[in-house]
């Protein structure tokens, strides 16, 4: 096989045969993966759930994970965000002609391993190349379906004055993570993006609170996004104290320098979950066991007060709104 | 419980006679509502937001004199981000930028100078505003462009100094919550003559509880009825603050009066290139004619600066003016007062 992939690997001819026998089937490659125009499953017992997500992140390789890492962990925490088991994930790359082999190999690698991680399997999938310049690298979309918990019902929409809030882990250190990758700031620091798959955590707070109300990946817009839209969708308020929130040491010097608020910064592998008051104890000494949720806190809880707010209590006791969700741009993040 | 414990308990049940006290930094203005310290507030204090965010001082005709380098005289311009968005006479720099001008972000001066040294076929303006904490870098840049050789970068200065503002805002308020930024470069000596002259201040740092404590020292100093000057950010600013810095801008830079938006002309309050460089001031080498600004006139950016009246007391505020759509300049930084309630609920 050559180096570069060029636009014959996506032509659908034997060059791209080649790409996938080599490459994805290798990586990928299970009971299901078809070469046929769609995969056969056996039918889930219950109701299923369906998720897609577009994965654009600049530069496609970054300290914690890559892009396709990325692309399994997106997908599969979006499914278990609704307590559904991730069953099966479809996926679709858009290449830019050049783009070295062995790095795309690289990202197949890792989407094996997380989808070994987080007992999914890869079905189907597609590969185009785009023409030099037409896509930055490497763009992957993945669509993945699974089956919902019994009993559980899970929505933004459910959130109740009373409950807690819990963070599965610190907060902003994937967002973090690629503003420094991308070297724009002239600032070195070790930090690692959270990008991991979280079902294990889901399901382990599933199985000690079924009534949990709501459970939401943090990604795009971090946290504090998360909680004004729960605000809007429960007609809520929402009080959250500024020093229960985990926020890694590295990333507090980062965005304390930048001036960017780690509430705002995306997370790839920390969710925002709202149970009632009596299971957050047990919640986050289930989520503490598991091995991307041993940062558990709780941060807050949720009102009737000051509907469509969220209020942060400072570390000094004063007072102040999280400010709304700005429009402040920021790089390519997911 | 930290120190603040004690500075918090006596800020909240202070019954002294009134205190208004005027912050003169962005960075506290922001901090201040960040943290939530006006709520712990005792109703007796009253802390001003004053002229002190970079932004919201610049004048409208610096942005004019910017969108005409831009457009004329097809200039790159080089700026920090938050001026991107204040309004000028005509158009800001993004209504400049949407016509085909050249404006780019930079997070320093020094990035503008790589700028310009990687497009030599293009004339890089930086636009140069800020306090003594930032001026140093401007020259600085200054000085990397004349060891390059670079004859296609140049400064449009309207970076300020804080000893007139202190003085021309002195009747606003009782005391100042000195800028530790500013004096970290300045040291104490013009805190200590302000006292002298009868104003009073105290200089403080940025966390919540450096800011506490700084308050509770000026509320107590106030009680007792005598000027005071106290440094509460020893760990930082000492008194003969950093000879170097200082002397590098004396040797580029020499006093001007200066506009300070909605305020007016401060004597001897700016700082402009020195004539040896005039190759480097962006106003001499590309002879801009006088631009006089024209303000927004139901904008009342000037009064909440001064203390006069909070931001939500402006008819603008919320409505016209909100961070999506500034009319006013304190309503575009992060660090203006208007933008700063707006966000933290100033009124909460």
């Amino acid at each position: 096989m050559s180096d570069v992939i060029t636009l014959a690997h996506g032509s659908g001819g034997r060059k791209t045969s080649e790409l996938i026998a080599e490459l994805f089937k290798k990586n990928l490659g299970n009971e299901y993966f078809t070469a046929d125009d769609a995969a056969v499953m056996p039918k889930p017992e219950g109701k299923i759930a369906m998720s897609t997500d577009g994965f654009i992140v600049s530069p496609w390789e970054f300290p914690g994970g890559n892009i396709g890492k990325l692309s399994i962990c997106g997908t599969v925490n979006d499914l278990a965000c609704m307590g559904a088991k991730p069953l099966y994930l479809t996926c679709s790359y858009i290449v830019e002609e050049g783009f070295p082999v062995a790095d795309l190999e690289k990202i197949a690698e890792a989407m094996g391993e997380t989808c070994k991680k987080a007992g999914v399997k890869i079905v189907a999938g597609d590969t185009k190349v785009a023409g030099k310049g037409q896509v930055d690298k490497v763009f992957i979309t993945t669509a993945g379906v699974g089956v919902i918990k019994e009993g559980v019902n899970l929505s933004g929409a459910n959130a109740k004055p009373g409950d807690k809030i819990i963070v599965t882990g610190d907060v902003g250190r994937h967002g973090t993570c690629i503003l420094l990758a991308r070297d724009e700031y002239g600032i070195e620091a070790d930090v690692k993006s959270d990008c991991a798959p979280l079902w294990d955590a889901v399901d382990a707070v599933l199985e000690v609170c079924p009534e949990m109300h709501v459970i939401r990946d943090a990604t795009r817009g971090g946290v504090g996004t998360v909680l004004y839209e729960i605000c809007d969708q429960s007609d809520v308020g929402i009080d959250i104290n500024s020093e229960a929130v985990p926020v890694a040491p590295e990333v507090r010097g980062v965005t304390g320098m930048l001036g960017l608020e780690p509430l705002y910064l995306a997370c790839e592998g920390t969710m925002v979950m709202m149970c009632p008051a009596e299971y957050a104890d047990k919640v986050v000494e289930a989520l503490q066991k598991t091995e991307h949720a041993k940062g558990a806190a709780i941060i807050g809880e949720v009102t009737s007060e000051n509907k469509g707010r969220v209020v942060m209590t400072t570390g000094i006791g004063g007072k102040t709104y999280l400010p709304q969700p700005g429009n402040e741009l920021l790089p390519r993040i997911c | 419980m930290s120190e603040a414990f004690d500075a918090r308990t006596y800020l909240e049940n202070y019954d002294g006679p009134d205190f208004r006290i005027m912050e003169v930094c962005g960075t506290h203005t922001h901090e201040i509502f960040r943290q939530g310290i006006r709520r712990i507030l005792s109703p007796k204090i009253k802390l001003i937001s004053g002229p002190g965010c970079p932004v919201c001082v610049t004048p409208v005709s610096f942005i004019d004199e910017a969108v005409y380098l831009a457009l004329e005289k097809g200039c790159t311009i080089t700026t920090f981000g938050d001026l991107v968005r204040v309004p000028g006479t005509k158009m800001s720099l993004a209504g400049a930028r949407a016509k085909g001008a050249s404006i780019k972000v930079v997070y320093s001066p020094s990035d503008a100078v790589k700028y310009a040294g990687a497009h030599k076929d293009e004339q890089v303006v930086f636009l140069s505003v800020g306090f003594e904490t930032t001026t140093p870098s401007d020259v600085i840049a200054v000085k990397t462009a004349m060891r390059e050789g670079l004859t296609n970068f140049s400064l449009l200065t309207a970076n300020k100094t804080m000893p007139g503002a202190y003085e021309a805002m002195g009747k606003s308020c009782d005391a100042f919550l000195y800028p530790g930024h500013v004096h970290c470069i300045t040291g104490t000596q013009i805190c200590k003559d302000m006292c002298e002259k009868g104003i009073s201040g105290v200089i403080a740092g940025f966390t919540g509880d450096e800011l506490l404590t700084a308050l509770a020292i000026a509320a107590k100093k106030h009680a007792e009825g005598k000027p005071f000057f106290v440094n509460c950010y020893p760990r930082v600013v000492t008194d003969e603050g950093s000879p170097a810095a200082v002397a590098i801008v004396d040797k580029f830079m020499q006093p001007c009066d200066a506009e300070w938006r909605g305020i007016g002309t401060i004597p001897m309050s700016g700082m402009e290139l020195r004539d040896e460089y005039a190759a480097y001031d962006a106003r001499k080498k590309f002879e801009i004619p006088d631009l006089k600004g024209e303000y927004k006139t139901a904008c009342r950016c000037g009064d909440v600066l001064q203390g006069k009246i909070l931001p939500k007391e402006c008819p603008l505020f919320g409505k016209a003016c909100n961070p999506d759509h500034p009319v006013g300049a304190c309503m575009v930084s992060s660090e203006g007062a208007c933008s700063a309630f707006f966000m933290y609920g100033g009124d909460l």
